[in-house]
């Protein structure tokens, strides 16, 4: 593991999931929180456990996300909170 | 409220954090999971005992076989939660009152481009569930991306497009075919004198050693759990996109 990269995922790790959790457009959210779930992927491809990375990518970043977006699109666009 | 909320979350982030310092270093030989016995043996002789390079898929599969196999039966239990909640069985018109039926054409770029990828995508979906025993993979990954491919059908298309391929009983079928798999394979060692999931008593029955055996029931089983989870991310996919009608997707 590199340590310069480590910072930079592990950063960019704890700004996504603030955003994921703060902003108000449910899509944007959903997005944000596959772009988390991809950082992550790195994190473990990273400390090579590549098959936890592997499957990261296929359901965290791939199919959650299509979920999640699938879902959104059947509720509201917005959260009201 | 809001500021007890608050007070709760930060003692328990103070509490997880105070704990990280415990934590071994890692990588670290000297940690408690690194120096018990049985990961020396899972890392020195599992090549020795199955015939498998990739220790990860030979202890998901082989050593915690049971492990995995109710991993699988998770997977098959959200799903068919899924379909309890969402699933509607209603005439055509009732549905068709409420919400606005339109016409969904496939954009030429878009369905030119998909129809290229899918075929790669699944080829790619069936190596990784055939070649997880020597590379990362397995039933999970290749499962997941081969109901992704049957997802961007849909998405490219319409739900109907790829409900020719995927009907919605071919799809429940699978899911339990999957697990009888995976679960017939633990039977038959069982009814062979051995406890279930042992798979090396399996060469009485297919032509190999017994330690060929494990790495070909290995596959097996790995078929088995593809099944069910392509079957199961196909089914939530459909359901959560069409508010349970099956009619039409995004």
């Amino acid at each position: 593991m590199i340590w310069q990269f480590d910072l930079i995922i592990l950063v960019f790790l704890v700004i996504t999931a603030i955003i994921s959790l703060q902003v108000k457009d449910l899509l944007a959210a959903s997005m944000i929180y596959g772009v988390y779930s991809f950082l992550m992927c790195l994190l473990w491809a990273g400390m090579a456990a590549v098959d936890v990375a592997f499957t990261e990518a296929a359901v965290g970043a791939g199919v959650s996300s299509v979920f999640l977006i699938a879902t959104v699109f059947r509720t509201s666009r917005r959260s009201s909170d | 409220m809001k500021s007890l909320a608050l007070i709760s979350v930060v003692i328990t982030g103070w509490l997880l954090l105070s704990a990280v310092g415990d934590f071994p270093y890692w990588g670290d030989p000297n940690s408690p999971a690194n120096s018990y016995r049985l990961s020396q043996h899972f890392v020195t002789e599992t090549f020795h005992e199955t015939a498998v390079p990739n220790m990860v898929t030979a202890v998901l599969a082989d050593y915690r076989g049971y492990d995995t196999m109710f991993e699988t039966v998770v997977i098959f239990t959200a799903g068919i939660a899924i379909i309890s909640i969402l699933r509607v069985f209603r005439s055509d018109d009732q549905v068709a009152s409420g919400q606005t039926v339109y016409e969904k054409r496939p954009d030429l770029i878009v369905d030119t481009t998909c129809r290229l990828m899918i075929p790669i995508i699944q080829l790619f979906a069936l190596y990784v569930i055939a070649h997880g025993h020597h590379s990362p993979g397995g039933g999970f990954q290749g499962g997941v991306i081969f109901g992704a491919s049957f997802i961007l059908i849909a998405l490219s298309r319409d739900l109907q497009a790829a409900h020719k391929w995927v009907p919605e009983n071919r799809v429940l079928n699978l899911a339990g075919i999957g697990i009888l798999i995976y679960a017939g394979f633990g039977l038959v060692a069982m009814f062979l004198g051995q406890n279930f999931l042992d798979y090396a008593i399996l060469h009485k029955v297919m032509p190999a050693t017994p330690i060929e055996a494990r790495y070909h029931s290995m596959l097996g089983v790995e078929i088995g759990v593809a099944f069910t989870v392509t079957a199961i991310m196909y089914s939530i996919y459909s359901n959560l996109v069409s508010k349970g009608t099956m009619k039409e997707g995004l």
